[in-house]
């Protein structure tokens, strides 16, 4: 459902992603591991269409990223770092003006409400503003709004960056029960949840992808916990 | 076109959702009133409204710019832009679907100064047609100077910079039409120029309307100044929105 090829984005000296290719198939979980400024949120973005390539490109439902970004938009459901939303806005607008631009409407989009509320658990801060929402509430509404169409494919920018234990479990748990139908790529540095939710992962460093394996896979080659596999990764890569 | 209506239509509730239109609104209100009064709306014993309209630019080029300062800056700098530009919206559509909104914001400021027709009307005998005629040329450039502030939001996050940027812009715009500048440049022009640069002042087309004249090359000026400065606004974030 994406394929990746050969994508390139440079931010003026700095090359933040540097010609990475992979494929990921529907009931797929990728998780996109790597330390801080490795080039995981600029290539999720240029997933999403937020920004554009410098070289290569990406196929998302069969949408080129570049020739059609539109329709990639239509197929995706995207959580941004920080899940930024209109802060003056309470969520019940919030969420209507997602369905506005997506044009869910009349039943359809109270069918989608009704489904997203409950599943997000938002209902409690329907009617609050966001700006007066805990961090917690504000990841849950941008959940909302990246599900609320009920998306094929679904790039989540550190989903539980800020939750509790408690709500970072509900999303890990919304996520594997979404993974069989979906194409999700989630973004972390918590290699608990690579190994909870993830079917697959890939670790990237410095715009390169330096391992794209199974966690289980990568447990057993190297023989140690994802925590020491992935600080072996990065650690060889910095010093070669 | 779901997408810009989608677009319009939360960015026209944003206003009210916040202080931020009913300070504008009043702000707006009392400064229009008290230009008019101020420059002797009865003394003057004419049932016309150029009082009103004469002050309109200077206003205009303050109270426009604190208008448009936060439609880009502000989605740029909380990050907002990411979960908009990510929607299946274009650029062009959200920068029209925001503008269109501010600018019928600005057309609501323009409705409530309906008293002063009305107190002009019932002291006397006024031409109608010139007062629409100066409604339509207040509301383009409402539109012209809304533009100039909708790229120079795009341009910086920061809005106090935005804002000052606009004001500058503008008031270029207005300034280099006016009698004593055309006079000072005359000195250190050639004729064709000056007459380049009043032409492409705000002043000359807005005058001409108020006089109740409505010309096609004053609403193409107006049309013109508003699509160039969107087309830049529109291309400027696309180079920008994730710096």
């Amino acid at each position: 459902m994406i394929s990746v090829k050969e994508l390139r984005r440079t931010f003026g000296p700095i090359v933040a992603v540097d010609d990475i290719s992979f494929d990921v198939a529907k009931g797929e979980v990728l998780g996109f591991l790597g330390p801080n400024g490795a080039g995981k949120t600029t290539a999720m973005r240029m997933l999403a269409c937020f920004l554009a390539p410098d070289s290569g490109t990406a196929t998302v439902c069969g949408h080129d990223i570049i020739a059609e970004p539109v329709a990639v938009r239509e197929s995706i459901g995207y959580l941004a770092e920080n899940a930024p939303a209109y802060g003056e806005m309470t969520v019940a607008g919030f969420l209507n003006f997602i369905c506005d631009a997506r044009r869910i409407a009349g039943k359809a989009k109270k069918e989608a409400l009704d489904r997203i509320v409950p599943m997000c658990a938002v209902g409690s801060v329907y009617h609050q503003t966001i700006d007066t929402l805990s961090k917690g509430y504000r990841r849950r509404v941008g959940l909302a709004q990246a599900l609320i169409h009920d998306p094929d494919v679904l790039i989540l920018d550190e989903p539980t960056d800020g939750l509790d234990p408690n709500q970072k479990h509900e999303v890990r748990l919304l996520i594997n029960k979404m993974a069989k139908d979906k194409c999700i790529i989630v973004s972390t540095h918590i290699l608990e949840e690579v190994e909870e939710v993830c079917t697959r992962t890939i670790i990237i460093a410095s715009g390169k992808i330096l391992v794209d394996s199974t966690p289980a896979l990568l447990k057993e080659k190297y023989h140690c916990s994802l925590d020491e596999v992935f600080r072996k990764v990065t650690r060889t890569k910095k010093s070669a | 076109m779901h997408s810009f209506k989608a677009v319009f239509k939360r960015e026209l509730k944003g206003y009210f959702a916040t202080p931020i239109a009913y300070v504008f609104l009043v702000i707006f209100l009392f400064f229009a009133g008290y230009l008019t009064f101020r420059d002797g709306f009865y003394e003057i014993r004419q049932a016309d409204m150029r009082a009103f309209f004469s002050n309109l630019p200077l206003l205009f080029v303050f109270m426009v710019p604190s208008t448009a300062m936060r439609l880009w800056a502000e989605e740029r700098k909380s990050g907002s832009i990411e979960i908009l530009l990510t929607l299946p919206v274009t650029i062009p559509q959200a920068v029209i679907g925001k503008f269109i909104a501010a600018w019928c914001f600005l057309g609501i400021a323009l409705v409530l100064t309906f008293p002063v027709p009305l107190v002009v009307c019932y002291l006397g005998d006024p031409d109608e047609g010139l007062i629409i005629s100066g409604y339509i040329g207040s509301f383009l450039l409402a539109g012209g100077f809304l533009a100039v502030g909708t790229f120079f939001s795009a341009l910086s996050k920061n809005q106090v910079i935005s804002f000052i940027l606009s004001v500058v812009a503008c008031g270029i715009l207005v300034y280099a039409g006016m009698p004593t500048t055309l006079d000072y440049l005359s000195n250190i022009l050639p004729a064709p120029a000056v007459s380049v640069i009043e032409n492409m002042s705000i002043q000359m087309h807005f005058h001409s309307l108020l006089k109740g004249v409505i010309e096609f090359r004053d609403i193409a000026y107006f049309f013109i100044l508003i699509i160039g400065w969107i087309a830049a606004c529109s291309i400027i974030l696309d180079e920008r929105k994730a710096s």
